[in-house]
Parts: structure tokens; sequence; C-alpha cells
């Protein structure tokens, strides 16, 4: 008698699918519940935003970088406007440096709260989702006190930031720094040691540390491996160099150690918030170059030159020397990097845009084979993707 | 004794039941939700909603045609066409904003040198058309008449900060 083959078949999960986190389309080729091969389909929220840049004055750039993780905007509008900076070389005066380490640590507070609370809701637990948002909230509405917009902020500009803190909100952030931790004793609680929550991730979609380092991951998924690879210690931009915060690495890389790496993260965060504001000095928050950035509201009413700056950067913009540069910051889910060459003109000739989402994509064939169709959910949801940068 | 401690704990389900614990605590805090159309959270004057022309206090329109919003729009949402007008003062004759494609960035209002286009505090102006997106001068200024108050409270509220 031969030997009966059971022929795998595919199933289709997603684009619409719930817990795709996004419209990934995923063919699973399934041997009964087990997970044989897996194939990310992408681009179905592709946008053109790097070729769309390239007809873009550097002005006219930043919104479209909010727009790429739009978990997480403020982080990557840095890496553009630090890019940029670098081909003008200015930098930006140490208030606004200040100014958008915070910002980038409450980015990194909304995306993490939003990844570690629809992970959790993923496996099955949804009352720290109802927790996260709640904070989630009062951070968004820091990021509307400050740049007019909850999500899409177009708030960090080349030289500095768009208009300075208000009053009051940094004695705001200030309490929040102070009761939010407690939020994420109450979650911690819930989660961490809960059985349910374990069996679904631990030993779930384990990267070694030569495979992590083999495809390129970066962030909290190539920390849960053991590395101590974060780019705000490793090339400390803007002012991380005096904040005094620690890198959180745990040795196993499956689903339960990402989920760890990111609740500590977020204290770190807090952490940082609280040095940046009590260290932040007062000065201007753009740089006082007329050639970049534009001149105080103002004075842009009063004096003819400071109208004439005005309307030369609002309409042609500022022209980068040519030259080429890859600028990478550490966003919430990895290293996030402009490459971007300028022909000397006042739009960039080309930005290449390294996303981590998309590398991180890349290992979820390794990472689900072998694994059960509901494990895959875990491991999505784990390695925090958005499709917003992996399609661009 | 670490063995007898795990055990002890697996089987005496302590963190379910610690998770239980706290989540019965959270049922008597207070609530966080608000009831949307009646109450509405908290906006600052900088919140970037809904566009508007505005007038000087003597009534004239403050947009001068310079087209600085429109050349920074990065998504190419506002088209003007500007002639003199019979006292040669020059003046817009068409201003439209389409706000299907606006992305709200804001660029428009910080670029006008005379704050006329500015973004407002109002941002519950969906439609049932898509054409009722299409703003002209007319609705902007209609706007801007509505919001008079509001909007020079903001860019007042505003100004030492920008």
């Amino acid at each position: 008698m031969p030997e009966a083959q059971i022929k795998t078949y595919n199933i289709n999960f997603g684009p619409q699918h719930p817990a795709a986190h996004g419209v990934l389309r995923l063919i699973l080729e399934m041997g009964g519940e087990v997970v044989e091969r897996a194939d990310p389909h992408i681009g179905l929220l592709h946008r053109g935003t790097e070729k769309l840049i390239e007809h873009k004055t550097y002005l006219q750039a930043t919104p479209y970088f909010d727009r790429l993780d739009y978990c997480s905007p403020m982080n990557m509008e840095h890496s553009f406007v630090l890019a940029v900076e670098k081909l003008l070389g200015v930098t930006a005066p140490p208030r606004a440096q200040y100014i958008r380490v915070l910002y980038a640590e409450i980015s990194r507070l909304i995306n993490h709260l939003l990844n570690v609370c629809s992970y959790v809701l993923d496996v099955g637990g949804m009352t720290p989702l109802l927790w996260g948002f709640e904070q989630r909230e009062i951070l968004m509405e820091f990021y509307e006190r400050v740049s007019g917009a909850r999500m899409h902020a177009n708030y960090f500009r080349t030289g500095g930031v768009a208009a300075d803190m208000p009053a009051g909100l940094a004695e705001d952030i200030l309490s929040f720094c102070d009761t939010f931790p407690k939020v994420l004793d109450d979650m911690e609680t819930l989660v961490t040691e809960n059985r349910i929550f374990k069996q679904r991730t631990v030993d779930i979609g384990t990267v070694t540390l030569e495979q992590a380092l083999d495809w390129g991951f970066t962030g909290p998924n190539l920390r849960a491996c053991g590395v101590p690879w974060d780019l705000r210690k490793a090339q400390p931009y803007d002012a991380y160099p005096d904040m005094d915060f620690d890198i959180p690495i745990t040795k196993h890389g499956d689903c339960y150690d990402r989920y760890l790496i990111r609740m500590v993260e977020m204290r770190e965060s807090v952490k940082i918030m609280r040095q940046a504001i009590q260290k932040m000095p007062s000065g201007p928050h753009r740089l006082d170059d007329r050639k970049v950035s534009p001149p105080p509201r103002a004075e842009m009413k009063r004096s003819m030159e400071a109208l004439i700056h005005h309307f030369k950067l609002f309409t042609e913009g500022y022209h980068v020397p040519a030259g080429e540069t890859y600028t990478a910051t550490e966003a919430p889910k990895g290293e996030f990097a402009v490459y971007l060459v300028s022909d000397g003109t006042n739009k960039p000739y080309r930005c290449k845009i390294r996303s981590p989402g998309y590398v991180h994509l890349q290992g979820l064939d390794f990472m689900s084979r072998g694994h059960m169709l509901a494990d895959v959910v875990a491991i999505i949801g784990s390695i925090d993707i958005v499709f917003g940068e992996i399609d661009r | 004794m670490s063995f007898i401690d795990r055990t002890a704990r697996a089987f005496l389900l302590v963190e379910l039941l610690q998770g239980l614990a706290l989540t019965l605590r959270y049922m008597f805090k207070p609530k966080v939700t608000i009831n949307y159309p009646h109450e509405k959270g908290p906006l600052s004057p900088r919140f970037r909603g809904e566009h508007a022309l505005r007038r000087y206090p003597n009534g004239e329109e403050r947009c001068i045609a310079c087209k600085l919003c429109e050349a920074v729009c990065p998504a190419l949402a506002i088209t003007i066409e500007a002639e003199p007008r019979d006292d040669g003062s020059r003046r817009t004759r068409r201003y439209d904003i389409d706000m299907t494609k606006c992305i709200y960035c804001g660029l428009c209002q910080e670029s006008c040198p005379v704050d006329a286009i500015v973004e407002g505090p109002n941002f519950e102006f969906a439609t049932e058309t898509r054409a009722e997106l299409m703003y002209d001068k007319q609705r902007l200024l209609a706007n801007g008449d509505r919001w008079e108050s509001e909007l020079a409270a903001r860019i007042a509220a505003d100004a030492p900060y920008r």
C-alpha cells in the first residue's frame, strides 16, 4: 500500500483580519493546525511616500513621516529632521533638543502602550487595553497641546520644533510621570505572571541571537535576544547623551520576553521624560538662522527682512548642500533610518526609508514555522508591526 | 524552597486571584469615559481643525492672495485665483480648499502672513456627500465669521510661543 500523502493547504490570513495589525495578508501553508510556511504579502498600504518626498520641499516632507508609523509619529519625524540637519550642518538649539527627546519618549510610550495592550488583547486579555488607552489618551492630549494634532503632529522641524511648549504643559507631564508607573504596575499584575498569557507566549516565536543578527532585527525585538543595542546609547543624538537610563535585555527572544522588554522600556521612558523636563534649558525653540528656520511670527510682522525670509522659506524652502547621509534613530519599533541624498536643490534627490517593521516582518516565516495557527497571532502582536511604515 | 513556593502559587491560583481583585477594585473607581456628543475632551488653542478665512474687525477680508498657503500645502489642497479688485486692492477671486485632500498639517496657517487662513477648533464637520467637502471662499469666510471670537482668542493665546 502506498504511503498516504497529506497535502498541506493554504489559508489566507488577512488583509482584513483584526489580529493582522493593519493590512497584512499572510498566506499560511498549514499541515493540520501547524504552520509549515508563512508568506507575508505586503504592499496593500503602499502610498509611494519615498517618491512623493522627492517632489516636496524639505519642509513639506515632514508630514509624510508622521504617516509612516502612525503609532509613533514624532519618532519618524525625528530621523528625518536629524538627517536634514546633518546635511545642512546645523544643530538645533538645546531647548529644542530636549523638547524633541521628551516627545520622542512620549511617542515611545504611545507606541508601546498600543502594542502591548493590543498584543494582550490578541492573546485573550481585554482589560489592559482599556487601561492603556486611558493613558494613551492623556499622552495624545500632550501631543495636541504642543502641536495641535493628536497624531499627525508635524511638530519637529529642521533646526528645532514648530512652536515652544505652552506654559503649564511641563508640570502636567511631570504629574503624568508620577501616576503612570502605577498603571504599569496594575497592568503587570494582570498580565506578567498570568498563566494563560504565559501559556500563549513563553517559548513561542523564539528568535536566536544569530537569527536576530542575520535578519537585521533592531529595537525591542533584538534586545529580547540579549543584545544591549540601543541607538540612544550607541550613537546618541540630540539630548540623549545627558539622559541617564538603562537598556533592558532578556535572554530567550520569545514572545514573552518581547512583552517584558516593552514594559521595562516604558518605565525607562518615564525616567527620560522626567529628566528631559527637569534639565530642559530655556532659550529659543528654533534655530536662529533665517536661511533654515522661519523667523518668529511677531518679528515677521514687523521686519521687512524677516518677511522676505518667511516668504522664501515657505515657497522655495531652503537649499540643502549636495551630499548623502544615513541617519538612524531609535524608534519604538527599532532602528528607523532615513537615507537622504541631496543634489543641492530645495527638494531631496532621494529619500530611502529604512523601517524596522519591514525587517521584522521578514522574520515571521521562521518564527512561526512549527507553531500553531493561533500562535501566529501572538507572534504578529509581539514583533510590533505597523503597515504604514512597512509599505510606506 | 523555590519549588514549593512555585507549586503553591500554581495550585492556589495566586496571580489569577490577584488580577481578579485588582479588576474588582477598578470597578469602584470613577468612570473615565465621556458621553461624547454632550461632553467633549479638552482642546488646546493649537488644535488644528476645520479651516476658516478671517476678516478684519471692519469687515474687510484679511487674505491678500499672496498664495503662500497654496505654495506650501503638501497635499496641494488649496487653489487660489486672484485679481485686483475695483478699488485697486489685491484680493482672491477664488479660494478653494479640497477638504478631502487636506492633511491638517497646519502649514497654511503657519505660512499666512496676515493670519487670514487658520485652522479652527471645529472638528465636527462631517458631511453626507463628498461634494460638500469642496470648500469655496464663501464657505471659508462663513466659517471665519462663525468662529471669529474663538479664533482671535486662540491666536492671542498662542502668539507668545510661535
